[in-house]
């Protein structure tokens, strides 16, 4: 009966169907989805703290006012994605705890601190540019709340993505200290926006089944190097220098040629030694709870308005 | 369903008394019908419907927004679909392809 419901499953998501959230579907499928999407979720949230870092400090209202709604955006993406996930027979509560107590994993990218305005430039501009990336083939994901919460997710990122490369592009074109300041956050933010993109396809050992569930479609390293492809002509139009001396196009590939990406860094940010991890945890478990009178409130608030509607329902009905 | 886990001492039990799910229905503009856009928690409908204004019409995709508390819907089972759906599928003359008519017979 179980090998019945799974011959059909894998045949049935094989032919690009959709599965919905009270469909049968093998438990492993679940598991996977649920870690993946609130994986994901939480990467929107804690997302939002390296630039929030600047909202502050943004250097003209309009900047800053894009930045607020760029910011607010990543707060509705995690919140499209926990309720995709919670189709899936999760509680939300259970998701957020599991992000608070380090169980579940969030992306490496948001561990590393935002030094200067061109941060911001530099993470819509390669982070957001990523992030696409990997999000636009997930619109066609298999399980249909995913795909869903994804084509909503892509259709905002784009001026993520744009409002980065306009504002790299202002410091480009501005005084030698300003193009500075763009050319070191390229520095910084370029091997780990290339690490966005997971470990190498031969180290990635969970890829095949999620490409055989229509979860995934492209490998890790196919990603990646379409956004090397992508990327090197737009440094070249912002003219400033991509750190990598190995860059090199390739003619015979039609690809460009990249150096060797630094895993043990990866691994050491991930497991939590990155140079912010603590600091990003610390600012999501104080928000919650510090929060906590607001949700207690609000709940009480709630029912009070509920006693007295049922109060005057019941002197109506009298 | 993963076991539910022990949360982190740092954590006031009030959390575990979560605000209910509700399912957001946003009609993008008049003239259309509502559709559904995806769910939210909100302690009450009215705040429902301000939390639904934020995550999903930040865009002014919305002209009205339903809430509608997501234990209140009652849904057909995916293992009654061929029960459901396929008395429908030999009904082949519900539909005006069935109709072999001559030619001259224009807009009909
Ligand atoms: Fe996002
Ligand atoms: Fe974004």
């Amino acid at each position: 009966m179980e090998m019945d419901l799974l011959q059909h499953f894998d045949a049935y998501v094989a032919a690009e169907k959709k599965i919905e959230p009270k469909d049968w579907m093998p438990d492993a499928y679940r598991k996977t989805l649920v870690r993946q999407i609130s994986q994901h979720a939480h990467s929107e949230i804690v997302g939002m703290l390296p630039e929030g870092n600047w909202i502050s400090r943004a250097p003209s209202l309009k900047r800053k006012a894009i930045l607020m709604a760029k910011v607010q955006d990543e707060a509705g993406h995690g919140l499209y994605l926990y309720s995709a996930c919670e189709t899936l027979g999760v509680e939300r509560d259970d998701l957020i705890a599991d992000l608070h107590s380090g169980k579940a994993k969030y992306s490496s990218i948001f561990n590393y601190p935002t030094l200067t305005w061109a941060d911001m430039g530099a993470i819509g501009w390669l982070v957001d540019g990523a992030a696409i990336m990997n999000q636009v083939p997930l619109c066609k994901c298999s399980y249909g709340p995913y795909a869903r919460a994804m084509v909503r997710v892509c259709k905002e990122e784009s001026f993520h993505q744009r409002q980065g490369f306009q504002i790299m592009l202002t410091l480009a074109n501005g005084t030698e200290e300003q193009k500075a300041m763009a050319q070191d956050a390229l520095n910084r933010w370029w091997w780990p926006s290339l690490m966005m993109f997971g470990p190498p396809d031969d180290n990635s050992p969970n890829s095949a089944q999620s490409m055989a569930w229509n979860i995934k479609r492209f490998s890790n390293d196919e990603l990646r190097q379409k956004f090397v492809d992508l990327t090197v002509p737009q440094a070249e139009l912002l003219g400033l220098t991509l750190p990598d001396p190995d860059l090199t196009w390739n003619e015979e590939t039609g690809h460009y040629d990249f150096g060797e990406i630094d895993w043990s860094e990866f691994q050491r940010v991930i497991s939590g030694h990155g140079p912010c991890n603590k600091e990003r945890l610390e600012t999501r478990r104080n928000a919650w709870d510090n929060g906590a009178w607001v949700r207690e409130a609000a709940q009480a608030h709630a029912e009070k308005r509920a006693a007295r509607r049922d109060a005057a329902g019941e002197t109506a009905a009298a | 369903m993963p076991p539910a886990k022990p949360l982190p001492l740092n954590f006031s039990v009030v959390d575990k008394k979560h605000w209910p799910l509700w399912e957001i229905f946003i009609r993008s503009r008049q003239g259309l019908s509502h559709r559904h856009v995806g769910s939210l928690h909100a302690a009450d409908a009215e705040m429902a419907v301000e939390n639904a204004r934020d995550v999903y019409t930040r865009r002014q995709e919305g002209a009205s927004i339903w809430v509608v508390p997501a234990d209140s819907i009652t849904a057909s089972s995916p293992d009654e679909r061929d029960l459901l759906f396929d008395p429908a599928n030999d009904k082949v003359y519900r539909h005006p392809t069935f109709y072999d008519l001559p030619d001259e017979v224009k807009h009909m």
